[in-house]
């Protein structure tokens, strides 16, 4: 398919008298990874919901494959949400269930499977985080927090989704942790070739990953790769990438990818 | 549509072709199925018909060239191996193939094991138990010599949702159970002539024991429940641990509070319990019976002995320690899951009811030995 996966034209988020988003344009393509960024309160959790269709926009178009998901109904919002994996900032598992069941829940509410394909595919989701098999049986709160987001994913890619969204994938973990999810992302978006989308505030992981950053500043998005981004003269933008967190960053040489 | 399989000369040849994907999986594992037992030496698979593949697909595939494999027979791609099926070769070696089914005998030991479990769960619970138990007394004895410790507002808040909020339900229940025994048993008295014990009936019943036995069920349900489920979230929430970081006892904070307004409101409740009773068994009496609320008063005074009343609501009080004893109990247990908050809470609510009819039943017992 030609066209970019997502493609928002125009978006408005308003609540009450607070307009959260004024006219917002995005477009996501095929394969890259494309970082969000925002301050906090500058609407990154409404814009992923209103791209999950989680939550419609007061005004705007949400384009998904080419299907302006703003008019569809539940029923065919369904399919659409069968079509992307998401990740949730705390995991968001479901606690009475094991590590094996939450991957299982989504394929078993899909598809008339048998238990043994059911486990051999969650056997094969867990390897491919990188967790042992004994993770399967474990529930969340048994894991440790990279543990968790792992597991979070391999649920996500549990229908095996061609389009990814992560929010904030790295948060809370520490630094080798956070790398060690930055590398899985990377080599798996490569291996299944996904296009992800991403909210962060993970420098590292900005430099690390994405192709292309979109900022919101001023209720509306910048869009730029990240050598780009990275020069805008917008003082926030300035602000967020040459902070004295930044300059740590970019003292250790981090790596900027798709420069 | 999914598998074409052609035999020629000892080889297979298996032309995969169509959309393998998660969605047409079922289908596509059946089709595999009929491959088993296949009398060939060596097999080839052709995949240039293939549409879509997809990791869940590839998998299906995967396996089952495994175990035709495992059966002796060489498997050769034509063409390039897709590539979904080299990921997952490469994730899957090191063997993450889920154990094989345990043996036999161990399922003999089991049940002994998880009776053995049973017994160490139970005896660490009664012991966590009467921990908590020895906490609220100490926490209760240092805030009384403290009185900045009894902390005011939370408890006057208790105080509060747990009584004055439940004022309404506790009314309508009192009124209807007096009406309702009013009525029956004028029913059954009538025919002996003697409808006017009717009042010593409910007057007796309502002030010993169903005043303040359902006024404490109720609780029970609406507050016994929802300290259960306060702490619990506070519990899964990391609250308490903050409070107990921050160097504040969770017990004086959270538990205390509810205790303590618990027992202050439950013997007030108790009271409005019985007066709305009284009050409706003399409506009924004056509309059913014919006897004049003068009447009905005058014979409540006389059926009524002193200690009636205080047999009733001394027990409001110990009542009100219990429900609030095994809520904040069950609430602190709370670990983990929320599927734990559900549980505990239902827990809580049925052992509360439970030791308050238990502790009514001790009541009586010793009410009558001492003869009141």
């Amino acid at each position: 398919m030609s066209g970019p996966v997502i493609e928002m034209r125009g978006i408005v988020n308003r609540f009450g008298a607070q307009v959260v988003h004024d006219g917002l344009d995005m477009d996501v393509f095929e394969g890259e990874v494309f970082g969000i960024v925002g301050g906090s309160g500058s609407g990154k959790s409404v814009l992923m919901r209103t791209i999950l269709g989680l939550q419609r926009p007061s005004a705007g178009t949400v384009k998904l494959y080419g299907r302006d998901i703003t008019t569809l109904s539940e029923r065919e919002l369904r399919d659409v949400k069968r079509g992307y994996g998401v990740t949730f900032q705390h995991g968001a598992l479901f606690s009475s269930l094991t590590v094996r069941k939450n991957i299982q829940l989504p394929m078993a509410e899909f598809f008339p499977l048998d238990e043994a394909m059911l486990d051999g595919l969650a056997a094969l989701k867990v390897a491919m985080v990188g967790l042992p098999a004994e993770a399967l049986d474990k529930y969340p709160a048994q894991l440790s927090g990279g543990m968790i987001k792992r597991a979070a994913l391999a649920r996500s890619l549990a229908l095996d989704p061609k389009l990814l969204f992560l929010d904030e994938p790295t948060a809370g973990l520490d630094p080798i942790a956070a790398a060690g999810f930055d590398e899985l992302l990377l080599d798996l978006q490569r291996n299944l070739e996904l296009t992800v989308v991403m909210v962060t505030h993970d420098l590292d992981t900005i430099f690390r990953t994405c192709n292309r950053v979109g900022v919101i500043v001023d209720r509306r998005m910048i869009v730029d790769t990240v050598a780009g981004i990275v020069s805008n003269p917008h003082p926030w933008i300035q602000e967020y990438f040459h902070g004295p967190r930044a300059r740590a960053v970019a003292h250790a040489g981090a790596p900027a990818r798709g420069a | 549509m999914f598998l074409d399989s052609h035999l020629h000369g000892g080889v297979l040849t298996l032309r995969v072709s169509g959309r393998w994907l998660i969605e047409n999986l079922a289908a596509i594992e059946s089709q595999l199925g009929a491959l088993e037992g296949t009398p060939a030496q060596s097999l080839v698979i052709d995949t240039t018909g293939l549409e879509e593949l997809d990791l869940s697909g590839a998998w299906a595939l995967f396996e089952r060239l495994r175990r035709i494999e495992q059966s002796g027979v060489t498997v050769n791609w034509r063409g390039r191996t897709p590539d979904q099926i080299r990921f997952i070769e490469h994730r899957l070696t090191g063997g993450a193939h889920p154990a094989a089914a345990t043996a036999e005998w161990l399922d003999l030991v089991e049940p002994v094991r998880s009776l053995g479990r049973w017994a160490v769960t139970q005896a660490d619970s009664a012991k966590t138990s009467l921990a908590f138990f020895g906490r609220i007394c100490a926490v209760l004895g240092s805030a009384f010599t403290n009185p900045k410790r009894l902390r005011l507002p939370a408890l006057v808040r208790h105080v509060i949702e747990t009584g004055l909020q439940a004022v309404p339900i506790v009314s309508l229940i009192a009124f209807l159970i007096s009406v309702i025994i009013a009525y029956m048993g004028a029913n059954e008295l009538r025919r002996f002539g003697a409808e006017i014990f009717v009042v010593d009936l409910v007057t007796i019943g309502v002030l010993r024991e169903l005043g303040v036995l359902l006024t404490a069920i109720i609780v029970a349900g609406r507050s016994g429940s929802a300290f259960a489920a306060e702490i619990g979230v506070m519990k899964l929430n990391e609250e308490v641990d903050a409070l107990n970081a921050i160097g504040t006892n969770p017990v004086e904070v959270l538990v205390m509070p509810r205790v303590l307004g618990l027992v202050i409101a439950l013997p007030l409740l108790t009271v409005i319990a019985d007066a709305v009773g009284i009050a409706g068994g003399g409506l009924l009496c004056h509309y059913l019976l014919d006897i004049p609320p003068a009447q009905y008063l005058a014979r409540v005074q006389e059926s009524i002995a002193p200690t009636t009343f205080w047999v009733g609501i001394i027990k409001a009080p110990v009542f009100a320690f219990l429900i609030a004893y095994i809520g904040t109990l069950r609430g602190m247990q709370v670990r983990e899951s929320s599927r734990e908050l559900g549980r505990l809470t239902t827990v809580a609510v049925v052992q509360s009811i439970f030791l308050v009819i238990l502790a009514d039943a001790l009541f009586a017992v010793l009410f009558l030995e001492l003869d009141i």
